[in-house]
């Protein structure tokens, strides 16, 4: 099927998921609170302030995600670097839930701090990670796993040490936030990250024509003209800055950033033009109604979203694992 | 006497502590096929990614046209070299003609789509390739051969006047072997383009090259003339094994095979 198509498809989906889950809920609310405020003041309020922001974060988070992990996975050459695999969540996260414990509520040039601090995060477990495979030389899917998990566990550490000397609200609400969520009240969280995720995007659709390059690998990608090393530097930056703002914000929800790619390319193939731009919509949606079923299958109560991802992710990502031939198909490991 | 297009003096690469290439001096002419040789592990892979600015060395210089590589933008570089890799097997999922057109990459501005020149330059270089009909064919499911020529396909599209091949014709059976070597003469001889190949295949680089250099442990042992390699002071030299020589009942040129005792 022709790549344009599928994409228009794809774009149609999100639209259609984007349109109905505001509708979706506790309380089901009529299209027509979108139009008439006034009739309906309780649905209109729970329409404007809480739904309609929620699914925009599901949306934005979503889309960071999911693009960053298809980075990642072009970055490493291989099928299983996401945000969360190379523990670039968990630094994210230790970076967020230290400036929550350091109580600090600074803000740098009006942008928050607490955004800032996930994206120092996320950057300093990317370099761990990657020092450790440049210093590997000739890095295995193996190497690339330990070293993240290795991260990962370092960073879980450290976020358990600020939960163990945090109080019992304070921690609870750092578990909470850990389970990964995009329960927000009002917009300010969506302007909050909004410039940073605009930021990531922005460079990577900029970087559509390298990221193809590199994944034939560095040397090929260098003899075609690619400032390699500028280009490199430039899509961890995007990727993390993106993992970053999402995570300080909704926690690390898992599994986006590895499945959705994955499915993307499954449909429309390699191509970084189209592939980016399917991965930001698939993720978008993907995340949108996962939060829609989040809210709805025990409601009232809720379940975090990051639990529902990482029950669809967990078994994809053993069949990921598993399935070696999908794993040479999907994208050849480096 | 033709000006140096190439120049390459007292180079010198060490990866790590090692060693790779030890003051390494030499000169390619425009469109010239010099053909490197040299047992495994001698560097001759690391010179290619060295003459096209990958790696870059510790001492020494490469110059092409008198202005050092390190001195090109990236694209600007990507202009005048482009690097026809060993066929590997780590092939995407795109077709050829998307593979062939990002050799236009040098050519392409961020900021502006695809022109119909970059499209026929394409086609152009397809056709040249006789690849025509794999075209729509994904890479991943091409034969090594195929394979090598999309890359072959996708350099020239490059338009670049230098062409670094690394073992082009190595896992390929004879037939597409000589398809191949008779295509890069024809690039050669009727594009002008400068080549140099890193071959085991020293009967081919004797029939096929102009020079031939010899590297072994990271020096240049000796340069010269493809017909004049065919000597076994030479050679066993390179090798550490004795050969025997005949002539080629067509071509006349000798040809060699290692000496076996039983």
């Amino acid at each position: 099927m022709n790549k344009k198509v599928v994409l228009l498809l794809i774009s149609i989906c999100t639209v259609c998921i984007i349109a109905v889950s505001p509708m979706i809920g506790m309380d089901t609310i009529p299209f027509s609170a979108f139009f008439n405020p006034i009739d309906d003041n309780v649905k209109s309020i729970i329409l404007w302030e809480i739904r309609l922001p929620r699914v925009i974060m599901a949306f934005i988070a979503g889309a960071a995600l999911s693009l960053s992990g298809m980075t990642f996975q072009a970055l490493f050459r291989n099928p299983l670097a996401t945000p969360f695999t190379l523990g670039v969540s968990s630094g994210a996260a230790f970076g967020a839930a230290l400036y929550v414990k350091l109580g600090l509520f600074f803000s740098f040039l009006s942008i928050p701090g607490q955004p800032v601090f996930a994206f120092i995060g996320a950057l300093v477990s990317v370099f761990i990670v990657y020092s450790l495979t440049r210093f590997k030389k000739s890095f295995s899917t193996a190497t690339l796993l330990l070293a993240g998990v290795a991260v990962s566990f370092f960073f879980s550490s450290l976020i358990l040490v600020i939960q163990y000397l945090s109080d019992f609200t304070h921690s609870f609400r750092i578990i909470r936030w850990l389970m990964g969520g995009v329960e927000i009240v009002g917009f300010e969280s969506v302007y909050n990250i909004l410039p940073f995720v605009t930021a990531g995007i922005a460079i990577i659709f900029f970087l559509n024509n390298e990221l193809n390059l590199l994944t034939f690998g560095e040397d090929i990608a260098f003899s075609r003209g690619v400032n390699v090393q500028r280009v490199k530097i430039l899509l961890y930056f995007a990727a993390s800055l993106m993992v970053g703002s999402v995570v300080a914000t909704c926690g690390p929800i898992g599994f986006v950033g590895m499945m959705c790619p994955h499915i993307c390319r499954l449909f429309i193939g390699q191509d970084h033009r189209y592939l980016a731009s399917a991965s930001l919509l698939f993720g978008g949606g993907f995340l949108v109604m996962c939060d829609a079923v989040s809210r709805t299958v025990i409601a009232p109560a809720e379940i975090p979203v990051g639990i529902i991802t990482a029950l669809l992710g967990g078994p994809f990502f053993l069949w990921l694992l598993i399935n070696g031939k999908s794993e040479q198909s999907i994208m050849n490991s480096g | 006497m033709t000006e140096s297009y190439i120049e390459i003096s007292e180079f010198s690469y060490n990866a790590g502590e090692t060693e790779i290439l030890k003051s390494i001096s030499l000169s390619i002419n425009k469109g010239e096929h010099l053909a490197v040789i040299g047992p495994n592990g001698a560097g001759k892979t690391t010179l290619l990614k060295c003459i096209m600015g990958f790696f870059k060395g510790e001492k020494g210089s490469i110059k092409i046209n008198n202005v050092p590589i390190t001195g090109f933008r990236n694209k600007d570089l990507a202009k005048l070299i482009s690097y026809v890799p060993q066929a590997d097997g780590r092939f995407l999922p795109f077709t050829v003609e998307e593979f062939v057109l990002m050799g236009r990459y040098p050519h392409l501005s961020p900021f502006t789509a695809i022109s119909a020149k970059d499209r026929d330059k394409v086609t152009e270089s397809i056709e040249l390739t006789g690849i025509s009909h794999l075209k729509k064919r994904l890479m991943s499911t091409l034969s090594g051969g195929e394979c090598q020529t999309a890359f072959i396909a996708a350099a020239i599209a490059q338009e670049a006047g230098i062409l670094l091949l690394d073992e082009p014709v190595a896992f390929l059976d004879p037939k597409h072997s000589v398809n191949i070597q008779k295509m890069l003469s024809r690039i050669n001889m009727q594009l002008g383009k400068t080549l140099i190949t890193v071959t085991h295949d020293i009967n081919s680089a004797i029939l096929n090259s102009d020079r031939i250099a010899a590297l072994k442990l990271g020096e240049i042992k000796f340069v010269v003339k493809a017909e004049k390699a065919a000597h076994n002071s030479l050679l066993e030299k390179i090798y550490d094994t004795s050969f025997i020589f005949a002539d080629h009942p067509i071509t006349g040129k000798t040809f060699i095979a290692p000496e076996v005792i039983k």
